[in-house]
Protein backbone atom coordinates (compact mmCIF):
# COMPACT_ATOMS: atom_id res chain seq x y z
CA UNK A 1 0.00 0.00 0.00
CA UNK A 2 1.26 3.42 -0.96
CA UNK A 3 -0.17 6.91 -0.42
CA UNK A 4 0.23 9.65 -2.98
CA UNK A 5 -1.03 13.20 -3.34
CA UNK A 6 -3.52 13.56 -6.19
CA UNK A 7 -5.89 16.44 -7.03
CA UNK A 8 -5.04 18.01 -3.66
CA UNK A 9 -5.82 14.97 -1.52
CA UNK A 10 -3.80 12.08 -0.07
CA UNK A 11 -4.93 8.95 -1.89
CA UNK A 12 -4.07 5.34 -0.98
CA UNK A 13 -3.15 2.85 -3.72
CA UNK A 14 -3.04 -0.97 -3.68
CA UNK A 15 -0.20 -3.13 -4.99
CA UNK A 16 -1.63 -3.07 -8.52
CA UNK A 17 -1.50 0.74 -8.51
CA UNK A 18 -5.30 1.02 -8.30
CA UNK A 19 -7.06 3.11 -5.63
CA UNK A 20 -7.39 1.29 -2.33
CA UNK A 21 -10.41 3.22 -0.95
CA UNK A 22 -13.34 4.07 -3.15
CA UNK A 23 -14.53 6.80 -0.75
CA UNK A 24 -11.50 8.89 -1.69
CA UNK A 25 -12.60 8.95 -5.35
CA UNK A 26 -14.28 11.94 -7.01
CA UNK A 27 -14.38 13.45 -10.48
CA UNK A 28 -11.23 15.51 -9.95
CA UNK A 29 -9.33 12.47 -8.77
CA UNK A 30 -10.61 10.63 -11.87
CA UNK A 31 -9.25 13.36 -14.10
CA UNK A 32 -5.86 13.29 -12.37
CA UNK A 33 -5.75 9.49 -12.74
CA UNK A 34 -6.68 9.80 -16.42
CA UNK A 35 -3.80 12.24 -16.98
CA UNK A 36 -1.39 9.71 -15.44
CA UNK A 37 -2.65 7.22 -18.04
CA UNK A 38 -2.01 9.69 -20.86
CA UNK A 39 -5.67 10.73 -21.29
CA UNK A 40 -5.84 14.53 -21.08
CA UNK A 41 -9.57 15.04 -20.96
CA UNK A 42 -12.60 13.04 -19.87
CA UNK A 43 -15.52 13.66 -22.23
CA UNK A 44 -19.13 12.38 -22.16
CA UNK A 45 -18.17 9.12 -23.83
CA UNK A 46 -15.47 8.45 -21.24
CA UNK A 47 -18.02 9.11 -18.51
CA UNK A 48 -20.54 6.65 -19.99
CA UNK A 49 -17.89 3.96 -19.66
CA UNK A 50 -16.69 5.06 -16.21
CA UNK A 51 -20.20 5.23 -14.79
CA UNK A 52 -21.06 1.86 -16.30
CA UNK A 53 -17.93 0.39 -14.68
CA UNK A 54 -18.91 1.75 -11.27
CA UNK A 55 -22.47 0.48 -11.61
CA UNK A 56 -21.36 -3.04 -12.54
CA UNK A 57 -18.85 -3.06 -9.71
CA UNK A 58 -21.57 -2.13 -7.21
CA UNK A 59 -23.78 -4.95 -8.49
CA UNK A 60 -21.22 -7.70 -9.07
CA UNK A 61 -18.24 -6.88 -6.86
CA UNK A 62 -15.90 -6.92 -9.87
CA UNK A 63 -15.21 -4.50 -12.72
CA UNK A 64 -16.54 -5.71 -16.11
CA UNK A 65 -14.40 -7.33 -18.79
CA UNK A 66 -13.92 -5.73 -22.21
CA UNK A 67 -16.53 -8.15 -23.61
CA UNK A 68 -19.12 -7.10 -21.08
CA UNK A 69 -18.32 -3.45 -21.79
CA UNK A 70 -18.81 -3.98 -25.52
CA UNK A 71 -22.05 -5.86 -25.03
CA UNK A 72 -23.71 -3.68 -22.41
CA UNK A 73 -22.15 -0.21 -22.05
CA UNK A 74 -23.35 1.14 -25.40
CA UNK A 75 -19.77 1.90 -26.51
CA UNK A 76 -18.27 -0.48 -29.08
CA UNK A 77 -14.82 -2.08 -28.91
CA UNK A 78 -13.25 0.22 -31.48
CA UNK A 79 -14.33 3.33 -29.59
CA UNK A 80 -13.35 1.82 -26.24
CA UNK A 81 -9.78 1.54 -27.52
CA UNK A 82 -9.90 5.12 -28.79
CA UNK A 83 -11.13 6.39 -25.42
CA UNK A 84 -8.82 4.25 -23.29
CA UNK A 85 -5.87 3.23 -25.50
CA UNK A 86 -4.13 -0.14 -25.01
CA UNK A 87 -6.27 -1.73 -22.29
CA UNK A 88 -9.76 -0.24 -21.93
CA UNK A 89 -11.04 -2.59 -19.21
CA UNK A 90 -8.00 -2.14 -17.02
CA UNK A 91 -7.50 1.58 -17.64
CA UNK A 92 -11.15 2.47 -17.14
CA UNK A 93 -11.23 0.47 -13.89
CA UNK A 94 -8.20 2.37 -12.67
CA UNK A 95 -9.64 5.77 -13.53
CA UNK A 96 -13.02 4.81 -12.04
CA UNK A 97 -11.23 4.18 -8.72
CA UNK A 98 -11.91 0.43 -8.80
CA UNK A 99 -9.53 -2.47 -8.14
CA UNK A 100 -7.91 -4.28 -11.06
CA UNK A 101 -10.57 -6.54 -12.67
CA UNK A 102 -10.17 -10.14 -11.49
CA UNK A 103 -10.31 -11.39 -15.09
CA UNK A 104 -7.15 -9.41 -15.96
CA UNK A 105 -4.55 -12.01 -15.00
CA UNK B 1 -30.18 -44.98 -5.66
CA UNK B 2 -28.70 -41.51 -6.07
CA UNK B 3 -27.21 -40.10 -9.24
CA UNK B 4 -23.88 -38.39 -9.73
CA UNK B 5 -23.63 -37.07 -13.29
CA UNK B 6 -20.31 -35.91 -14.76
CA UNK B 7 -20.46 -33.76 -17.91
CA UNK B 8 -17.34 -34.05 -20.06
CA UNK B 9 -14.87 -36.96 -20.10
CA UNK B 10 -11.70 -34.98 -20.77
CA UNK B 11 -8.83 -34.57 -18.31
CA UNK B 12 -10.87 -33.35 -15.35
CA UNK B 13 -14.05 -35.40 -15.87
CA UNK B 14 -12.12 -38.67 -16.25
CA UNK B 15 -10.06 -37.95 -13.14
CA UNK B 16 -13.17 -37.17 -11.11
CA UNK B 17 -14.90 -40.32 -12.38
CA UNK B 18 -12.04 -42.49 -11.15
CA UNK B 19 -11.77 -40.72 -7.82
CA UNK B 20 -15.50 -40.78 -7.07
CA UNK B 21 -15.84 -44.39 -8.23
CA UNK B 22 -13.27 -45.34 -5.60
CA UNK B 23 -14.87 -43.23 -2.85
CA UNK B 24 -18.62 -43.66 -3.31
CA UNK B 25 -20.63 -46.69 -2.14
CA UNK B 26 -21.84 -48.34 -5.35
CA UNK B 27 -24.98 -49.68 -3.66
CA UNK B 28 -26.07 -46.07 -3.08
CA UNK B 29 -24.65 -44.09 -5.99
CA UNK B 30 -24.83 -44.58 -9.74
CA UNK B 31 -22.22 -42.56 -11.62
CA UNK B 32 -22.96 -41.44 -15.20
CA UNK B 33 -20.44 -39.71 -17.47
CA UNK B 34 -21.37 -37.92 -20.70
CA UNK B 35 -19.18 -36.94 -23.64
CA UNK B 36 -19.71 -36.39 -27.35
CA UNK B 37 -16.50 -38.11 -28.58
CA UNK B 38 -15.06 -41.61 -28.07
CA UNK B 39 -11.44 -40.41 -28.41
CA UNK B 40 -9.40 -38.83 -25.64
CA UNK B 41 -6.84 -36.32 -26.90
CA UNK B 42 -3.68 -35.60 -24.93
CA UNK B 43 -3.82 -31.85 -25.64
CA UNK B 44 -0.34 -30.98 -24.28
CA UNK B 45 0.98 -33.20 -27.10
CA UNK B 46 -0.55 -30.90 -29.76
CA UNK B 47 2.41 -28.54 -29.21
CA UNK B 48 4.85 -31.09 -30.62
CA UNK B 49 2.87 -32.07 -33.74
CA UNK B 50 3.77 -29.05 -35.95
CA UNK B 51 7.46 -29.94 -35.46
CA UNK B 52 7.01 -33.62 -36.33
CA UNK B 53 7.97 -34.76 -32.81
CA UNK B 54 4.57 -36.36 -32.22
CA UNK B 55 1.97 -37.41 -34.75
CA UNK B 56 -1.75 -37.90 -34.29
CA UNK B 57 -1.39 -41.46 -33.06
CA UNK B 58 0.88 -40.33 -30.19
CA UNK B 59 -1.81 -38.18 -28.60
CA UNK B 60 -4.96 -40.32 -28.75
CA UNK B 61 -6.46 -43.18 -26.78
CA UNK B 62 -10.03 -44.45 -26.44
CA UNK B 63 -11.83 -42.64 -23.60
CA UNK B 64 -13.37 -45.89 -22.42
CA UNK B 65 -9.94 -47.33 -21.53
CA UNK B 66 -9.96 -44.96 -18.56
CA UNK B 67 -13.47 -45.58 -17.25
CA UNK B 68 -13.92 -47.96 -14.31
CA UNK B 69 -16.35 -50.88 -14.84
CA UNK B 70 -19.87 -50.18 -13.68
CA UNK B 71 -19.85 -46.61 -15.03
CA UNK B 72 -22.90 -45.60 -17.01
CA UNK B 73 -21.36 -44.07 -20.16
CA UNK B 74 -23.50 -41.92 -22.45
CA UNK B 75 -22.06 -40.76 -25.77
CA UNK B 76 -24.02 -37.73 -26.89
CA UNK B 77 -23.70 -34.01 -27.22
CA UNK B 78 -25.06 -32.18 -24.19
CA UNK B 79 -27.85 -29.83 -25.12
CA UNK B 80 -28.35 -28.01 -21.83
CA UNK B 81 -28.43 -28.22 -18.07
CA UNK B 82 -31.68 -27.27 -16.33
CA UNK B 83 -30.33 -26.51 -12.87
CA UNK B 84 -33.71 -25.67 -11.34
CA UNK B 85 -35.03 -29.11 -12.38
CA UNK B 86 -31.79 -30.92 -11.47
CA UNK B 87 -31.57 -32.47 -14.90
CA UNK B 88 -29.52 -32.49 -18.09
CA UNK B 89 -30.98 -32.69 -21.59
CA UNK B 90 -28.89 -34.46 -24.20
CA UNK B 91 -29.02 -34.06 -27.97
CA UNK B 92 -29.93 -37.75 -28.33
CA UNK B 93 -33.15 -36.90 -26.42
CA UNK B 94 -32.06 -38.66 -23.23
CA UNK B 95 -32.83 -36.79 -20.01
CA UNK B 96 -30.50 -37.35 -17.05
CA UNK B 97 -31.71 -36.52 -13.54
CA UNK B 98 -29.02 -35.85 -10.97
CA UNK B 99 -28.59 -35.36 -7.25
CA UNK B 100 -25.08 -34.09 -7.74
CA UNK B 101 -23.55 -32.67 -10.92
CA UNK B 102 -19.91 -32.14 -11.89
CA UNK B 103 -19.38 -29.91 -14.93
CA UNK B 104 -16.08 -30.59 -16.72
CA UNK B 105 -16.84 -29.48 -20.26
CA UNK B 106 -13.53 -27.63 -20.69
CA UNK B 107 -12.69 -24.76 -23.03
CA UNK B 108 -12.13 -24.61 -26.75
CA UNK B 109 -10.91 -22.17 -29.36
CA UNK B 110 -13.37 -19.87 -31.11
CA UNK B 111 -11.57 -18.44 -34.18
CA UNK B 112 -14.90 -17.05 -35.44
CA UNK B 113 -14.72 -14.40 -32.69
CA UNK B 114 -12.07 -12.51 -34.68
CA UNK B 115 -12.98 -10.75 -37.91
CA UNK B 116 -11.26 -12.23 -40.96
CA UNK B 117 -9.71 -15.16 -39.12
CA UNK B 118 -11.53 -17.95 -40.89
CA UNK B 119 -11.52 -16.52 -44.39
CA UNK B 120 -9.23 -17.10 -47.42
CA UNK B 121 -6.01 -17.80 -45.55
CA UNK B 122 -7.45 -20.15 -42.88
CA UNK B 123 -5.43 -23.39 -42.92
CA UNK B 124 -3.44 -22.00 -45.87
CA UNK B 125 -1.30 -19.37 -44.12
CA UNK B 126 -3.17 -19.14 -40.82
CA UNK B 127 -3.20 -22.05 -38.35
CA UNK B 128 -3.97 -22.79 -34.74
CA UNK B 129 -2.28 -25.61 -32.84
CA UNK B 130 -4.88 -25.86 -30.03
CA UNK B 131 -6.89 -28.38 -32.09
CA UNK B 132 -5.68 -31.67 -33.57
CA UNK B 133 -6.74 -30.50 -37.05
CA UNK B 134 -4.82 -27.22 -36.76
CA UNK B 135 -1.70 -28.85 -35.32
CA UNK B 136 -1.58 -31.46 -38.13
CA UNK B 137 -2.24 -28.88 -40.88
CA UNK B 138 0.54 -26.64 -39.54
CA UNK B 139 2.94 -29.62 -39.44
CA UNK B 140 2.17 -30.25 -43.09
CA UNK B 141 2.76 -26.56 -43.92
CA UNK B 142 6.10 -26.35 -42.05
CA UNK B 143 7.47 -29.36 -43.92
CA UNK B 144 7.44 -27.38 -47.16
CA UNK B 145 7.98 -23.84 -45.88
CA UNK B 146 11.17 -22.08 -46.89
CA UNK B 147 11.09 -19.24 -44.41
CA UNK B 148 9.67 -15.75 -43.95
CA UNK B 149 7.74 -13.99 -41.21
CA UNK B 150 6.33 -16.35 -38.58
CA UNK B 151 3.93 -14.50 -36.28
CA UNK B 152 2.41 -16.05 -33.18
CA UNK B 153 -0.58 -14.11 -31.86
CA UNK B 154 -2.53 -14.64 -28.64
CA UNK B 155 -5.96 -13.11 -29.32
CA UNK B 156 -7.24 -12.52 -25.78
CA UNK B 157 -6.85 -13.86 -22.27
CA UNK B 158 -7.62 -16.21 -20.62
CA UNK B 159 -6.34 -19.12 -22.71
CA UNK B 160 -5.65 -22.71 -21.72
CA UNK B 161 -2.08 -23.47 -20.87
CA UNK B 162 -0.84 -19.84 -21.02
CA UNK B 163 2.77 -21.05 -21.47
CA UNK B 164 2.03 -23.12 -24.62
CA UNK B 165 2.38 -20.14 -27.03
CA UNK B 166 5.84 -19.36 -25.57
CA UNK B 167 6.84 -22.99 -25.86
CA UNK B 168 5.73 -22.87 -29.46
CA UNK B 169 8.10 -20.03 -30.39
CA UNK B 170 10.97 -21.57 -28.38
CA UNK B 171 10.48 -24.83 -30.27
CA UNK B 172 10.19 -22.99 -33.59
CA UNK B 173 13.57 -21.34 -32.89
CA UNK B 174 15.10 -24.79 -32.28
CA UNK B 175 13.33 -26.53 -35.17
CA UNK B 176 14.20 -23.98 -37.85
CA UNK B 177 17.82 -24.05 -36.60
CA UNK B 178 17.80 -27.84 -37.08
CA UNK B 179 16.34 -27.36 -40.57
CA UNK B 180 19.20 -24.99 -41.36
CA UNK B 181 16.89 -22.05 -42.21
CA UNK B 182 16.73 -20.15 -38.88
CA UNK B 183 18.38 -17.14 -40.58
CA UNK B 184 15.47 -17.02 -43.05
CA UNK B 185 12.76 -17.19 -40.38
CA UNK B 186 11.77 -14.08 -38.49
CA UNK B 187 9.91 -15.13 -35.30
CA UNK B 188 7.56 -12.60 -33.74
CA UNK B 189 5.56 -13.10 -30.52
CA UNK B 190 2.51 -10.81 -30.34
CA UNK B 191 0.49 -10.78 -27.10
CA UNK B 192 -2.21 -8.66 -25.40
CA UNK B 193 -0.29 -8.96 -22.10
CA UNK B 194 2.16 -6.27 -20.95
CA UNK B 195 5.01 -8.83 -21.25
CA UNK B 196 5.86 -12.44 -22.11
CA UNK B 197 3.67 -14.03 -19.40
CA UNK B 198 0.82 -13.36 -16.97
CA UNK B 199 2.95 -13.12 -13.80
CA UNK B 200 5.48 -10.24 -13.55
CA UNK B 201 8.58 -12.04 -12.24
CA UNK B 202 8.32 -15.02 -14.60
CA UNK B 203 7.40 -12.60 -17.37
CA UNK B 204 10.75 -10.83 -16.95
CA UNK B 205 12.75 -14.04 -16.98
CA UNK B 206 10.81 -15.56 -19.90
CA UNK B 207 11.13 -12.25 -21.77
CA UNK B 208 14.93 -12.56 -21.44
CA UNK B 209 14.70 -16.01 -23.03
CA UNK B 210 12.85 -14.48 -25.98
CA UNK B 211 15.70 -11.97 -26.41
CA UNK B 212 18.36 -14.67 -26.15
CA UNK B 213 16.63 -16.72 -28.80
CA UNK B 214 16.24 -13.72 -31.07
CA UNK B 215 12.43 -13.75 -30.92
CA UNK B 216 10.82 -10.36 -31.36
CA UNK B 217 8.15 -9.40 -28.75
CA UNK B 218 5.18 -7.06 -29.26
CA UNK B 219 3.12 -6.64 -26.10
CA UNK B 220 -0.27 -4.98 -25.40
CA UNK B 221 -1.50 -5.90 -28.87
CA UNK B 222 -5.27 -6.50 -28.89
CA UNK B 223 -6.24 -7.99 -32.24
CA UNK B 224 -9.31 -6.58 -33.95
CA UNK B 225 -9.05 -8.25 -37.37
CA UNK B 226 -7.02 -10.18 -39.90
CA UNK B 227 -6.38 -8.53 -43.26
CA UNK B 228 -6.30 -11.52 -45.65
CA UNK B 229 -5.29 -9.48 -48.70
CA UNK B 230 -2.28 -7.77 -47.20
CA UNK B 231 -1.47 -10.64 -44.84
CA UNK B 232 -1.37 -8.65 -41.63
CA UNK B 233 -3.07 -8.55 -38.25
CA UNK B 234 -4.45 -5.24 -37.08
CA UNK B 235 -5.05 -4.20 -33.46
CA UNK B 236 -7.97 -2.12 -32.16
CA UNK B 237 -5.65 0.90 -32.03
CA UNK B 238 -4.51 0.29 -35.65
CA UNK B 239 -1.07 -1.19 -35.01
CA UNK B 240 -0.25 -3.63 -37.82
CA UNK B 241 1.92 -6.74 -37.84
CA UNK B 242 2.58 -8.36 -41.24
CA UNK B 243 3.00 -12.15 -41.52
CA UNK B 244 3.77 -14.90 -44.00
CA UNK B 245 2.41 -17.51 -41.64
CA UNK B 246 0.19 -16.66 -38.69
CA UNK B 247 -0.11 -19.07 -35.77
CA UNK B 248 -3.11 -17.91 -33.79
CA UNK B 249 -4.29 -18.76 -30.31
CA UNK B 250 -7.89 -17.66 -30.89
CA UNK B 251 -10.29 -16.61 -28.14
CA UNK B 252 -10.86 -19.53 -25.74
CA UNK B 253 -14.44 -20.11 -24.63
CA UNK B 254 -16.48 -22.53 -22.57
CA UNK B 255 -18.86 -24.83 -24.45
CA UNK B 256 -22.04 -23.46 -26.07
CA UNK B 257 -24.07 -25.86 -23.87
CA UNK B 258 -23.12 -23.65 -20.90
CA UNK B 259 -24.50 -20.61 -22.71
CA UNK B 260 -27.70 -22.50 -23.59
CA UNK B 261 -28.04 -23.37 -19.90
CA UNK B 262 -27.72 -19.69 -18.93
CA UNK B 263 -24.90 -20.61 -16.55
CA UNK B 264 -21.89 -18.85 -18.05
CA UNK B 265 -20.19 -15.45 -18.13
CA UNK B 266 -19.37 -13.55 -21.38
CA UNK B 267 -16.95 -16.32 -22.38
CA UNK B 268 -19.26 -19.17 -21.27
CA UNK B 269 -17.14 -19.90 -18.20
CA UNK B 270 -19.11 -20.83 -15.10
CA UNK B 271 -18.84 -18.56 -12.03
CA UNK B 272 -17.32 -20.89 -9.44
CA UNK B 273 -16.10 -20.47 -5.86
CA UNK B 274 -12.34 -20.22 -6.30
CA UNK B 275 -11.58 -22.24 -3.16
CA UNK B 276 -14.37 -24.85 -2.87
CA UNK B 277 -15.14 -25.32 -6.61
CA UNK B 278 -18.89 -25.16 -5.91
CA UNK B 279 -20.83 -23.26 -8.58
CA UNK B 280 -21.84 -19.84 -7.29
CA UNK B 281 -25.46 -20.24 -8.37
CA UNK B 282 -26.35 -23.85 -7.45
CA UNK B 283 -25.16 -25.74 -4.40
CA UNK B 284 -25.39 -29.26 -5.92
CA UNK B 285 -23.34 -28.27 -9.00
CA UNK B 286 -19.55 -28.33 -8.85
CA UNK B 287 -17.20 -27.22 -11.62
CA UNK B 288 -13.64 -28.31 -12.37
CA UNK B 289 -10.91 -27.67 -14.94
CA UNK B 290 -11.09 -25.28 -17.87
CA UNK B 291 -14.88 -24.84 -17.56
CA UNK B 292 -14.57 -22.63 -14.45
CA UNK B 293 -14.05 -18.86 -14.33
CA UNK B 294 -11.28 -19.23 -11.72
CA UNK B 295 -8.31 -16.84 -11.95
CA UNK B 296 -5.95 -19.85 -11.97
CA UNK B 297 -4.23 -21.17 -15.11
CA UNK B 298 -6.34 -23.44 -17.32
CA UNK B 299 -4.10 -26.51 -17.33
CA UNK B 300 -4.21 -30.24 -16.82
CA UNK B 301 -1.87 -29.98 -13.84
CA UNK B 302 -4.22 -27.44 -12.27
CA UNK B 303 -7.24 -29.69 -12.87
CA UNK B 304 -5.27 -32.45 -11.15
CA UNK B 305 -4.67 -30.35 -8.04
CA UNK B 306 -8.33 -29.29 -8.08
CA UNK B 307 -9.48 -32.91 -8.31
CA UNK B 308 -8.12 -33.86 -4.86
CA UNK B 309 -9.85 -30.86 -3.30
CA UNK B 310 -13.10 -31.42 -5.17
CA UNK B 311 -13.31 -35.11 -4.20
CA UNK B 312 -12.93 -34.13 -0.55
CA UNK B 313 -15.59 -31.43 -0.85
CA UNK B 314 -18.06 -33.70 -2.65
CA UNK B 315 -17.82 -36.24 0.17
CA UNK B 316 -18.40 -33.47 2.70
CA UNK B 317 -21.36 -32.17 0.70
CA UNK B 318 -22.94 -35.65 0.49
CA UNK B 319 -22.53 -36.13 4.24
CA UNK B 320 -23.86 -32.66 5.03
CA UNK B 321 -20.58 -31.37 6.43
CA UNK B 322 -19.06 -27.93 5.65
CA UNK B 323 -16.77 -27.76 2.60
CA UNK B 324 -13.28 -27.69 4.07
CA UNK B 325 -11.17 -28.33 0.98
CA UNK B 326 -9.71 -25.06 -0.25
CA UNK B 327 -8.05 -24.87 -3.65
CA UNK B 328 -5.14 -22.39 -3.59
CA UNK B 329 -4.70 -21.89 -7.35
CA UNK B 330 -1.69 -24.21 -7.50
CA UNK B 331 -0.21 -24.58 -11.00
CA UNK B 332 2.93 -26.40 -12.06
CA UNK B 333 4.07 -26.14 -15.68
CA UNK B 334 7.00 -27.54 -17.59
CA UNK B 335 7.92 -25.12 -20.34
CA UNK B 336 9.64 -26.76 -23.29
CA UNK B 337 12.36 -24.32 -24.37
CA UNK B 338 13.99 -26.10 -27.32
CA UNK B 339 17.41 -27.76 -27.84
CA UNK B 340 16.46 -30.53 -25.39
CA UNK B 341 15.89 -28.19 -22.48
CA UNK B 342 12.99 -26.99 -20.40
CA UNK B 343 12.01 -24.45 -17.74
CA UNK B 344 9.72 -25.25 -14.78
CA UNK B 345 7.37 -22.86 -12.98
CA UNK B 346 5.28 -23.47 -9.84
CA UNK B 347 2.84 -20.90 -8.44
CA UNK B 348 -0.62 -20.23 -6.94
CA UNK B 349 -3.20 -17.44 -6.50
CA UNK B 350 -1.00 -15.45 -4.12
CA UNK B 351 2.59 -16.40 -4.89
CA UNK B 352 4.11 -15.85 -8.29
CA UNK B 353 6.66 -18.26 -9.79
CA UNK B 354 9.97 -18.16 -7.88
CA UNK B 355 13.40 -19.68 -8.58
CA UNK B 356 14.65 -22.72 -6.59
CA UNK B 357 14.54 -26.53 -6.66
CA UNK B 358 11.49 -28.79 -7.05
CA UNK B 359 9.87 -30.93 -5.66
CA UNK B 360 12.62 -31.70 -3.09
CA UNK B 361 14.03 -28.49 -1.54
CA UNK B 362 17.71 -28.01 -2.44
CA UNK B 363 17.77 -31.29 -4.39
CA UNK B 364 15.31 -31.09 -7.26
CA UNK B 365 15.77 -32.89 -9.59
CA UNK B 366 13.93 -30.05 -11.33
CA UNK B 367 15.06 -26.40 -11.31
CA UNK B 368 12.50 -23.62 -11.13
CA UNK B 369 12.76 -20.76 -13.64
CA UNK B 370 16.00 -22.10 -15.08
CA UNK B 371 16.63 -23.82 -18.37
CA UNK B 372 17.87 -27.42 -17.81
CA UNK B 373 17.84 -30.79 -19.57
CA UNK B 374 16.17 -32.39 -16.57
CA UNK B 375 13.19 -30.07 -16.92
CA UNK B 376 12.84 -31.22 -20.54
CA UNK B 377 12.67 -34.84 -19.36
CA UNK B 378 9.96 -33.77 -16.91
CA UNK B 379 7.90 -32.48 -19.83
CA UNK B 380 8.41 -35.66 -21.84
CA UNK B 381 7.57 -37.84 -18.82
CA UNK B 382 4.40 -35.85 -18.28
CA UNK B 383 2.66 -37.72 -21.12
CA UNK B 384 3.38 -41.07 -19.48
CA UNK B 385 2.23 -39.77 -16.10
CA UNK B 386 -0.90 -38.34 -17.73
CA UNK B 387 -2.07 -41.64 -19.22
CA UNK B 388 -0.96 -43.88 -16.36
CA UNK B 389 -1.51 -41.85 -13.22
CA UNK B 390 -3.32 -38.57 -13.72
CA UNK B 391 -6.38 -39.73 -15.70
CA UNK B 392 -6.75 -42.80 -13.51
CA UNK B 393 -7.01 -40.55 -10.47
CA UNK B 394 -3.88 -41.97 -8.83
CA UNK B 395 -1.66 -39.92 -6.57
CA UNK B 396 1.35 -38.09 -8.02
CA UNK B 397 4.32 -37.26 -5.76
CA UNK B 398 3.34 -33.58 -5.75
CA UNK B 399 1.18 -31.86 -3.13
CA UNK B 400 -2.15 -30.31 -4.16
CA UNK B 401 -1.30 -27.17 -2.21
CA UNK B 402 1.72 -25.19 -3.31
CA UNK B 403 4.79 -25.43 -1.08
CA UNK B 404 7.35 -22.66 -0.44
CA UNK B 405 10.10 -25.15 0.48
CA UNK B 406 13.16 -24.90 -1.76
CA UNK B 407 12.17 -21.56 -3.25
CA UNK B 408 14.21 -18.36 -3.19
CA UNK B 409 12.33 -15.11 -2.51
C1 LIG C 1 -1.77 -26.98 -27.11
C2 LIG C 1 -2.06 -27.25 -25.68
C3 LIG C 1 -1.01 -27.51 -24.80
C4 LIG C 1 -1.26 -27.78 -23.46
N1 LIG C 1 -0.18 -28.05 -22.65
C5 LIG C 1 -0.40 -28.36 -21.35
C6 LIG C 1 0.68 -28.72 -20.49
O1 LIG C 1 1.85 -28.78 -20.89
N2 LIG C 1 0.42 -29.00 -19.19
C7 LIG C 1 -0.85 -28.97 -18.70
O2 LIG C 1 -1.04 -29.24 -17.52
N3 LIG C 1 -1.91 -28.61 -19.48
C8 LIG C 1 -1.72 -28.33 -20.79
N4 LIG C 1 -2.78 -28.00 -21.60
C9 LIG C 1 -4.12 -27.80 -21.02
C10 LIG C 1 -4.90 -29.06 -20.74
O3 LIG C 1 -4.96 -29.88 -21.87
C11 LIG C 1 -6.31 -28.67 -20.31
O4 LIG C 1 -6.23 -27.69 -19.30
C12 LIG C 1 -7.07 -29.85 -19.76
O5 LIG C 1 -7.28 -30.79 -20.76
C13 LIG C 1 -8.42 -29.39 -19.18
O6 LIG C 1 -9.22 -30.46 -18.84
P1 LIG C 1 -10.81 -30.33 -18.86
O7 LIG C 1 -11.30 -31.67 -18.42
O8 LIG C 1 -11.24 -29.14 -18.11
O9 LIG C 1 -11.20 -30.09 -20.39
P2 LIG C 1 -11.02 -31.10 -21.62
O10 LIG C 1 -9.92 -32.07 -21.33
O11 LIG C 1 -10.89 -30.26 -22.81
O12 LIG C 1 -12.36 -31.94 -21.65
C14 LIG C 1 -13.64 -31.41 -21.94
C15 LIG C 1 -14.50 -32.56 -22.43
O13 LIG C 1 -15.88 -32.14 -22.46
C16 LIG C 1 -16.48 -32.60 -23.64
N5 LIG C 1 -17.60 -31.70 -23.97
C17 LIG C 1 -17.58 -30.34 -23.98
N6 LIG C 1 -18.77 -29.85 -24.34
C18 LIG C 1 -19.57 -30.92 -24.57
C19 LIG C 1 -20.93 -31.06 -25.00
N7 LIG C 1 -21.71 -30.00 -25.25
N8 LIG C 1 -21.43 -32.32 -25.13
C20 LIG C 1 -20.65 -33.41 -24.85
N9 LIG C 1 -19.37 -33.33 -24.47
C21 LIG C 1 -18.83 -32.10 -24.33
C22 LIG C 1 -15.38 -32.58 -24.68
O14 LIG C 1 -15.65 -33.45 -25.75
C23 LIG C 1 -14.16 -33.01 -23.85
O15 LIG C 1 -13.95 -34.41 -23.88
C24 LIG C 1 -2.58 -27.76 -22.97
C25 LIG C 1 -3.65 -27.50 -23.84
C26 LIG C 1 -3.40 -27.25 -25.18
C27 LIG C 1 -4.55 -26.98 -26.11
Amino acid sequence: METRELAGAAIAFDEDGHMANRQEWNENVALALAKEEGIDELNDRHWIVLNFMRKVFDEMGDAPSIRKLTKESGVNTKELYQLFPKGPAKKAAKIAGLPKPKGCI
Amino acid sequence: MKNLVILGAGTAGTMMLNKMDAMLDSSQWQITIVDQFETHYYQPGFLFIPFGIYSRKDVIKPKRDFFPSGTNVVMSEIDRIEPEQNRVLLKNNVVLNYDLLIVATGAKVAPGEIEGMQEDLWYKNIFDFYTIEGACALGEFFRHWEGGKLVLNVAEMPIKCPVAPLEFVFLADWWFTEQGIRDKVDIHYVTPLPGAFTKPRASGILGDFLDLKNIHLTSEFNISRVDNEEKKIVSWDETEVPFDVLVTIPTNMGDAAIERSGMGDELNFIPTDKHTLQSEAHENIFVIGDATNLPSSKAGSVAHFQADILAENLMSFIEGRPLRGKFDGHANCFIESGFGKGILIDFNYDTEPLPGKFPLPGVGPFSLLEETEMNHYGKIMFRWMYWNFLLRGKELPIESHMSMAGKRM
